[in-house]
């Protein structure tokens, strides 16, 4: 046997011993996006004691991004001056007037860029034409959002802007727990927005409704240490005890987060109302642009106006994110609902909970998991 | 109509990247446009090749087109592809290669150094494969109706008498076997074009003709059930249609799924799944089980199967799933991959 899964299953037989010791099923969320990727690909749910479940959160940027965003996008897409540059994920996402890709196809010019720096590269190789980056997703991506409209300032580019739609995660995490209906026992804390953010930012969650918050690395191991941090507070908090904020990544996230890409943040960006696709608007939970480079803001230069959300009927996306339900809860998901014609978002990212459970788990496919004998043997 | 179905339609009424990636999209125009227009019995088996009788002696008879950007990667470029894809599609049907014709289609202003050094490789590759150029076309259009280069190919090979390879010779308890790493050349030309350098200069395209390879293959295994070459698509597209196919569960066990290093972090650095990412010089073969060590073996023998190994087995469940054991000994199903995030890979 390799030494990966000797240490998992050593792993796993304190975990087990573990949770036999709670006195009810919790459920624990993990935020990110990539952890959820990270558990369905390693087949880790097959492993997780009976009673602890792992849902999945609001962490993946394209499911958060709302519908009226991306109609918005199409809309710009549409013009015969503009070229949209975007991460490649946000390309299959429907909106009401149908997805990137579709425009594309429609002979829209959207380029799918990996670094924000190739959209002004773009926009200073062809000043002919209006270039617009499409710039979401969380903290992770929001200072190299930062960076480029600081580029573009510096290079002098009167074509370029950015159509801003990031989010933060902490608003989201309030907004869920303060929603009688979301069951959530402790939080899985997303490691890359960490690396930014720093983990004692949790502070505030733990003490203000005393839920662990662990914070943790994406591989599976990783993971399930962080889910046994979890379960070990949990238990001790039916002996009283409060909850924690622990980090187990020291090595990659510091408590204060990275200063510089804090700092770029804070520079272009002050907090903003921002609607999120099933939270709804919340109060400072994105960034706008700082009055200083309204000149870069697409909503300004091409006066757009973010209209009402439509979610596609019977679609569960906004259930699945906040994770009051499963991807295979929703009725569409699987049949109608597949990666090839996604229906909502979730199906659409590669970090969507619904695309993750779709590839690795199959709707309602059960994978007999290792006998529990053989596990903690 | 309702919304749902209105952005289906939507989405069938014109063709997306996505329909050219050798996953379910590009299943489904096969079978919902070309299939009922063109069908007839050669068609109809959607193998690698067309295995076709003529006079009693059996052809295998296949096409390929390329259209690879950029033209030259590290490893290789699009006419040593576009040889080796015509190749290979005929060896694992079980087919000698011996002819190939060649359809060029050139943009005006392509450099004709350029040109030479692709026809150049065009030759050498023949020659490593051991068939030759028959005939060929040669096109020109205007500068913007095409990209440079593009190359279709197609092969006559003529099939080794006594084999019986298909998926309903497939039994449980038979070994899969893959002759080597897999993802290096989908992340090989996908490096090329990103701004990796440092990651790009280990990495290689493994684009190769493997007929050499899989005769021996043959040789040491004949009862070998099943060949398919891992390209569009990846190991992922062959081990689902394997397993929905044959109707069998197939598990694979991931420690055994040979991978460089280089690769495995370029996959990581992106967030590709290296089982959905194309190869080009690798074969994934169903051996019954007293045969497959020495069909390693032989694999091993051959420079171009140094890493061969035998990656999993045909379950007894009917299923017709495709069960990887993680590296932690999680286990989650492999499906092929809808469509290509990154086009025009070969």
């Amino acid at each position: 046997m390799s030494t990966l899964r000797q240490r998992m299953s050593a792993l796993l037989a304190v975990l087990n011993a573990e949770a036999d010791r709670l006195d009810r099923p919790v459920n624990l969320m993990e935020v990110c996006g990539t952890h959820t990727v990270a558990a369905c690909r390693s087949g880790i749910h097959a492993l997780m004691p009976n009673n602890v479940r792992l849902l999945s959160g609001p962490g993946c940027p394209v499911c958060v991004t709302a519908q009226r965003y991306i109609d918005a996008l199409v809309r710009l897409g549409a013009r015969a001056d503009v070229t949209l540059a975007t991460y490649g994920d946000m390309v299959r996402v429907a909106g009401e007037g149908g997805s990137l890709e579709l425009a594309r196809s429609n002979g829209a010019d959207v380029r799918v860029v990996t670094s924000t720096i190739e959209a002004v590269d773009i926009a200073q190789r062809e000043p002919q034409r209006q270039v617009v980056f499409a710039a979401v997703g969380f903290e992770t991506t929001a200072p190299a959002s930062a960076a480029c409209v600081l580029e573009a300032q510096r290079r002098g580019l009167t074509n370029f802007a950015i159509l801003p739609c990031h989010k933060l995660v902490i608003p989201a995490m309030r907004t869920l727990l303060d929603d009688p209906q979301t069951r959530i026992d402790g939080f899985l804390c997303p490691g890359h927005v960490s690396v930014v953010i720093g983990s004692a930012v949790y502070d505030e969650i733990v003490a203000r409704y005393n839920r662990p918050c662990v914070v943790g690395g994406f591989e599976a191991l990783q993971m399930m240490e962080s889910v046994l941090a979890l379960v070990r507070q949990l238990v001790a908090m039916q002996g009283g005890a409060r909850a924690r904020n622990e980090n187990l990544y020291p090595q990659v996230v510091r408590a204060q987060g990275n200063p510089h890409a804090r700092a770029l943040i804070d520079r272009v960006f002050a907090p903003g109302d921002s609607a999120w696709r099933a939270l709804g608007v919340m109060e400072d939970s994105g960034l706008d642009l700082r009055e200083e480079f309204a000149d870069f803001d697409a909503f300004r230069r091409f006066g757009i106006v973010l209209g009402d959300d439509r979610e596609p009927p019977g679609c569960r996306c906004g259930e699945v994110i906040t994770g009051r339900c499963e991807p295979n809860d929703c009725k569409l998901f699987g049949t109608v609902c597949t990666p090839i014609y996604p229906v909502g978002p979730c199906m659409v990212s590669s970090e969507g909970a619904c695309q993750a459970w779709f590839k690795y788990r199959r709707a309602r496919m059960k994978i007999s998991a290792p006998r529990r004998e053989e596990v903690t043997a | 109509m309702s919304t749902v179905a209105a952005r289906i339609h939507a989405h069938k009424r014109q063709i997306v990247l996505a329909h050219g990636g050798g996953g379910q999209m590009t299943d489904e125009l096969v079978r919902d446009l070309m299939l009922p227009r063109l069908t007839n019995d050669a068609l109809a088996r959607l193998g690698d090749a067309a295995v076709l009788d003529v006079g009693g002696v059996q052809l295998a008879f296949t096409t390929d087109s390329s259209v690879v950007h950029p033209l030259e990667f590290p490893g290789g470029d699009i006419g040593r592809l576009a040889i080796s894809g015509a190749v290979n599609d005929l060896a694992v049907c079980g087919a000698e290669a011996r002819w190939i014709s060649l359809g060029l289609i050139l943009e005006e202003g392509l450099s004709t150094e350029v040109l030479r050094r692709v026809v150049d490789s065009i030759a050498a590759t023949a020659a490593e494969a051991g068939v030759e150029v028959a005939t060929g076309d040669t096109k020109v259009v205007a500068r913007g109706q095409a990209d440079g280069l593009y190359v279709n190919t197609s092969g006559i090979g003529v099939v080794r008498p006594g084999l019986r390879l298909g998926f309903e010779f497939v039994q449980p308890g038979d070994v899969v076997l893959l002759s080597g790493t897999i993802a290096d050349h989908g992340m090989a030309v996908m490096l090329q074009r990103e701004d990796q350098s440092a990651l790009r200069s280990q990495l290689e395209s493994d684009v190769a003709p493997i007929n050499r390879l899989i005769r021996l293959l043959i040789e040491a295994a004949p009862d070998v059930r099943f060949m398919r070459d891992p390209t569009r698509g990846g190991l992922a597209g062959v081990l689902a249609d394997l397993a929905e196919r044959t109707g069998f569960r197939v598990e694979v066990d991931e420690e055994l799924i040979p991978m460089r290093k280089a690769t495995l972090y370029a996959c990581e650095m992106l967030g590709i799944d290296p089982l959905d990412v194309a190869n080009e010089g690798k074969v994934l073969a169903v051996v019954p089980p007293e045969q497959a060590e020495a069909a390693v073996e032989a694999m091993r023998s051959h420079e171009r199967g140094r890493e061969a190994a035998a990656i999993g087995r045909i379950g007894e469940e009917r299923d017709g799933v495709c069960v990887l054991t993680t590296d932690v000994g999680g286990q989650r199903v492999i499906q092929k991959p809808y469509g290509e995030q990154l086009p025009r890979i070969c």
